[in-house]
């Protein structure tokens, strides 16, 4: 990829803390423009990348750069950061609260409160702009703090797990905000341990596993990976066909899951249809990101980030 | 470029700083933090005074012919026999051709007062108590001394008392008054801001922030934001008590406030040298401690570490006190050159010897330790706020790294 058109590079980066090794050798390319996501089990080291990355920490060897500048903090005015801990003065009313993050990234205080009143206004806060942030509710804090990383129209989001904490409405609200932000150009890079928002809303992913990049690339080249899976019921419980069926095959009550044969679905029918196994059903489905994941980075992995490994989820 | 944007940020952080804590109910508790010992002060202020005034050892001049002078300094020793442990009133022979508004100004020895006319006519003028020991003492030597000359069973002779509102000897005893009070503000403001400065960045680390600073400017700016914030803040109080001080004296005491005694480089110049001397006091403390704050991640923590420092500042209060009284002695310019001191020796000094240049080297001296400091607390702030950095190594760790 033309490193001119990455807003965040990263190579062979590493982060020791005394005998851990946080991050190990990892190497990131996000394009401009694109929603990226950075997957991976609690742990695994995605917030120490995040911090690397936004030269909050310094690694302890390896390279970055940051929209084209080797020290990320000269990047900072086109920069927006949403750390996973949210943090805000609890006696700053919400309208200062945007401002002064704004400030932080050069942004004069006057414009700050008048973007952030509108920004406030956009969702649904308006009436909270004179408040202070103790009394808001922990979803409505989010937002606003939300709204400080964006208040200075960065080219750039960082967002560490921006779905956590948050209800069912909000995190669609957020994924909105996402998309919105994306359509105009920003990028936005984000750590998720939930794969179904990566898959919703990614085009390129990293999957971090112990501090290591397993997989880097588009989310259909993760799901490249797999061969599309084959869904199976018969009418007939033995004969012939059987010899159709690979090794390795799964069975689930009545239906039969495996991976399609790379000769393709055709010589699969036929095989099936003149063994006499009264196809009942047969359906070919694209492997999702989760199957993914789990291929690549491993069940345990999988299990640690909460997802069901793939023959519990087809129980 | 790199500079204006390191200032731009730290006043960003100050800025925030200064409004939330000037902005906050504490800030007013803060404000009349001082009316305590005030109040403390006007209960025992009788007490303290008349103590003051006849603790200072006393020098009185006297106007008299060789012979008298001598009898009379017998007498004092022998005074001094009697009342063992106790102050006796200095003896100073003065040229009998002296003025005596002219003795009464001199420095070396700070005179009290002056005692003339003879051991026949005595009459004494000063700045005494009307009943203190000063006057029975001078009373029984001159009684003594009369007996001594030839007149054995000659009857007490009546001193004529002239009281005055000041004299060198008073005004030294009220300058080192001056230089002990202008310390220990100075003391308790840098001891309670720099404690305050550390609540406030382990309040910042326990609510996360630090983290949303350090993404978004330099660690150092927040270090410098947090530390000058402070110290405006505490600029402010400062002229608020000066003014309000000043208001009150004008307002309730007789003869307002041309009746303070004066600090020997002058009041304006006390008074500029004061926020000065408290600056670079606050600043090298404040960065020691931010400097230690980072380590710490929980107020506990913070009162482990500070403890230690906390303790060595008050030794260094104490090393700068012992020069009070003898601004030109060994122990009082030791105190003016160490760093740490340095702030604490040169108030005091400025209360009681004129000579202004000494501050001028002094504050350029403070300023330049000040800016060590700053660069190595500023350093350890950012290896440890946000564990970033390379890890600290010794120099022998550094050299097997650097042969492996």
């Amino acid at each position: 990829m033309d490193a001119g058109n990455l807003a965040v590079e990263a190579r062979d980066l590493v982060k020791q803390f005394g005998d851990t090794r946080a991050v190990d050798g990892v190497s990131l390319a996000v394009p401009e423009g694109a929603i990226y996501g950075i997957l991976g089990p609690n742990g695994a080291g995605k917030t120490t990348c995040l911090r690397l990355l936004l030269g909050i920490i310094d690694p302890s060897s390896g390279t970055r750069r940051l929209l084209g500048h080797e020290r990320p903090l000269e990047a900072a005015s086109q920069v927006g950061y949403l750390p996973e801990e949210r943090g805000l003065y609890p006696a700053m009313t919400c309208i200062e609260a945007i401002a002064f993050l704004g400030a932080l990234r050069g942004l004069p205080l006057k414009e700050g409160r008048q973007r952030g009143a509108e920004l406030l206004a956009g969702h649904d806060l308006a009436d909270w702009a004179g408040k202070p942030i103790r009394t808001l509710s922990k979803g409505m804090a989010q937002t606003v703090q939300l709204l400080g990383t964006i208040v200075h129209k960065p080219r750039l989001i960082v967002l560490d797990e921006p779905f956590s904490g948050l209800d069912a409405i909000n995190q669609g609200k957020l994924e909105a905000l996402i998309r919105r932000q994306a359509a105009e150009g920003v990028t936005i890079l984000f750590s998720t341990h939930v794969i179904a928002h990566a898959e919703r809303l990614c085009e390129r992913i990293a999957i971090i596993a112990r501090g290591k990049v397993a997989f880097e690339g588009g989310v259909d080249e993760a799901r490249g990976r797999l061969r599309p899976i084959v869904h199976l019921r018969t009418r007939e419980s033995d004969g012939p066909w059987r010899s159709a069926i690979p090794e390795g095959a799964r069975r689930s009550g009545d239906e039969w899951m495996f991976e399609l044969p790379a000769s393709g679905p055709e010589p699969l029918l036929k095989a099936l249809i003149d063994g006499g196994a009264g196809i009942e059903t047969l359906s070919i489905e694209r492997p999702g990101l989760h199957d993914a994941f789990v291929a690549i980075a491993g069940e345990a992995a999988a299990r640690a980030m909460g997802e069901p490994a793939p023959a519990e989820a087809a129980a | 470029m790199k500079l204006a944007r390191l200032g731009r940020s730290a006043y960003v952080i100050g800025r925030r700083d200064f409004t939330a804590t000037v902005m906050s109910k504490a800030f007013l508790l803060f404000l009349l933090g001082p009316l305590f010992p005030v109040l403390m002060g006007a209960a025992f202020g009788g007490i303290g005074a008349q103590i003051e005034q006849e603790a200072q050892k006393p020098v009185v001049a006297v106007i008299a012919s060789a012979d008298e002078f001598a009898q009379l300094n017998r007498s004092r020793d022998k005074l001094s026999l009697v009342v063992r442990g106790e102050r006796v009133v200095a003896l100073t022979r003065a040229d009998p051709s002296a003025s005596r508004d002219q003795l009464l100004k001199q420095e070396k020895p700070p005179v009290i007062g002056v005692l003339e006319g003879g051991l026949d006519q005595p009459r004494f003028t000063g700045a005494v108590l009307a009943d203190g020991p000063t006057i029975h003492q001078l009373h029984w030597m001159l009684d003594d001394a009369r007996r001594a000359k030839a007149e054995p069973r000659a009857p007490p002779v009546a001193m004529m008392v002239t009281l005055t509102k000041r004299s060198a000897g008073s005004v030294a005893s009220a300058r080192s008054l001056t230089a002990r009070g202008g310390q220990a503000l100075l003391f308790i403001l840098t001891i309670l801001l720099a404690g305050m400065l550390l609540s406030q960045l382990i309040e910042e680390k326990s609510n996360k922030v630090i983290e949303i600073l350090a993404a978004a400017v330099p660690v150092d700016a927040i270090f410098l934001g947090k530390l000058f914030a402070m110290l405006a803040m505490s600029l402010l109080g400062i002229a608020v008590w000066v003014a309000a001080g000043a208001a009150a004296i004008a307002l309730w005491t007789d003869g307002g406030l041309g009746n303070l005694p004066e600090p020997a480089v002058g009041w304006p110049a006390y008074l500029a040298l004061v926020p000065v001397y408290f600056a670079m006091s606050y600043l090298l403390i404040g960065a020691v401690f931010l400097g230690i704050g980072a380590q710490a991640s929980t107020v506990r923590e913070v009162q482990t570490l500070s403890m230690p420092v906390t303790m060595a500042q008050v030794v260094l209060f104490a090393f700068a006190s012992t020069g009070v009284g003898n601004p030109d002695g060994m122990q009082a310019i030791a105190a003016a050159v160490f760093p740490l001191s340095s702030p604490f020796a040169m108030i005091g000094r400025a209360a009681e010897v004129p000579a202004l240049w000494p501050h001028l080297a002094a504050f350029l001296w403070q300023a330049l330790w000040v800016a060590l400091i700053l660069r190595g607390a500023a350093s350890l702030f950012r290896r440890s706020v946000l564990k970033s950095g390379p890890a600290f190594r010794w120099p022998w760790q550094k050299q097997r790294q650097s042969a492996s």
